[in-house]
């Protein structure tokens, strides 16, 4: 790499830095607590082909309305920093909930939803067996108001695509949980 | 017409085909939106529409990029002028613009949530029915999206790996249902069973794939639904024991519905008026 390369190089890193301090703070708007980053949602920061910033982001669910805003609240987000850019959206590798970090499901927690407790759906053919078969019946998914693993599912899809509503049988409080996906 | 050309047609239209599924049964579904037996009936029928929705975009999209880069798909479509974007086709031109013999869906997808009314009976919606489509669908597409993760198309790949985790989910509400309402009351097994002798002959469909699903099973963009058959009659079979309800529809001796080949039953047109009529009215109006 010639000096005059390098130079640039280094300018489009520190760009790329401004823009991911820029939107660090950016949330799901459904989940003011977790972090487009924490939550997976947010994959990568890179320098375009014609030398423009690019934000590239994943999709929840395929439906999820959520992402329109996002896309509009990081476009923001770079707009009042004075800073160029502009949103991808790539649907490979299929956002999971396995890329949600442990502090996100700490704060998840803290909000009072549950966050999803084992790793995503298996993958063969046989695991679309079990899968079908009652296994929400199977997961224990403690409350995240009282800790209590007694707890029932009320139905299969709550507030969110994302979540199912869940009640706890010891403190009566109905609540949301993370779907593991 | 060289190969290479009729392949790139034969794909845009396994795409529609994939998503008409998707858009038509997520229309049909969000009609409960407000009139759920319960609830949380409500709410998971909606989210179940979302998803299909959502499914239904990407491949819209994925059809129109693929139309836009081609002169002779392109010209294919010429005659759909809505919701056009500097000229070219959106998912909004395909999902809005085409009409009914355009569309690629089985026809299980687009019939009422009823089976046929005799006598003075009036009902509009049996969620015996609707569960019992949702149950026959999805248990056909987790086997379809799984086998989709390795087509050599990758943007189909990718929407497969999503879709696969949302219809898992769709499967595992609607088999509960069937078992709830199949194991229940004399009043639930007798509309659990009379829903899915009526849609089970609308499933011999999946098994005489059209032109376009040929094609794109036989170049490895598509799936050959014929070796999943096995898997969804095992589906199907442990589920129907499980809710206590039984099968007639083998061997099967009558019409085979031809949806998928763009002759529907006279549901879709009426479905279509209502999802279309404000994109047709206002072709210019946006959020």
């Amino acid at each position: 790499m010639g000096a005059a390369e390098l130079h640039q190089h280094e300018l489009h890193g520190a760009v790329l830095a401004r823009v991911r301090a820029a939107i660090a703070h950016l949330a799901d708007p459904e989940i003011p607590v977790v972090s487009l980053s924490e939550l997976g949602i947010l994959r990568e920061v890179r320098t375009g082909a014609d030398g423009v910033p690019e934000v590239v982001i994943t999709p929840t669910y395929s439906g999820c309305p959520a992402m329109g805003q996002i896309e509009d609240d990081i476009v923001a987000a770079l707009r009042d920093a004075g800073l160029p850019g502009r949103v991808v959206t790539q649907l490979s590798p299929a956002w999971t909930t396995d890329w949600m970090s442990e502090a996100a499901k700490d704060n998840l927690r803290a909000y009072g939803i549950a966050p999803p407790q084992c790793g995503s759906a298996p993958a063969t053919s046989t695991g679309v067996l079990q899968f079908s078969r009652h296994a929400a019946r199977l997961i224990d998914v403690p409350c995240p108001q009282c800790g209590s693993h007694n707890t029932t599912q009320t139905t299969h899809f709550g507030s969110t695509a994302c979540k199912a509503l869940y009640r706890c049988l010891d403190c009566l409080e109905p609540f949301d949980y993370f779907k593991p996906y | 017409m060289t190969t290479a050309e009729a392949s790139a047609g034969a794909f845009v239209d396994y795409l529609l085909h994939l998503a008409d599924n998707a858009l038509v049964l997520g229309q049909r579904n969000a009609e409960w939106c407000g009139h759920g037996p319960i609830l949380e009936e409500d709410l998971a029928l909606a989210n179940n529409s979302l998803d299909l929705i959502g499914q239904a975009r990407l491949l819209y999209q994925h059809a129109a990029d693929r139309i836009n880069a081609d002169a002779l798909l392109a010209q294919r479509f010429a005659h759909l002028q809505g919701a056009r974007q500097d000229g070219r086709v959106t998912e909004d031109t395909l999902a809005y613009f085409r009409d009914t013999a355009e569309f690629r869906n089985h026809t299980l997808m687009e019939l009422p949530h009823h089976g046929p009314l005799v006598g003075y009976a009036v009902a509009e919606r049996d969620y015996a029915t609707t569960m019992a489509r949702n149950f026959l669908v999805s248990a056909l597409m987790v086997l379809v999206w799984d086998a989709l993760k390795a087509s050599k198309d990758t943007q189909l790949a990718a929407i497969a790996a999503k879709s696969l985790k949302e219809v898992r989910y769709h499967l595992q509400h609607a088999s509960d249902w069937l078992v709830r309402l199949g194991d229940g009351t004399d009043e639930s097994h007798a509309r659990a069973q009379a829903a899915v002798d009526h849609l089970l002959p609308f499933c011999e469909a999946f098994w005489q794939p059209g032109p376009a699903e040929r094609a794109a099973a036989q170049d490895g963009t598509g799936v050959d639904v014929l070796a999943l058959r096995e898997g969804w009659n095992t589906l199907v079979d442990e589920t129907l024991t499980e809710a206590t309800l039984s099968r007639h529809d083998q061997p099967h001796h009558g019409y085979v519905a031809q949806g998928h080949v763009g002759e529907h039953s006279e549901h879709l047109g009426f479905l279509l008026a209502e999802m279309q009529s404000l994109a047709r009215a206002h072709p210019t109006a946006v959020w």
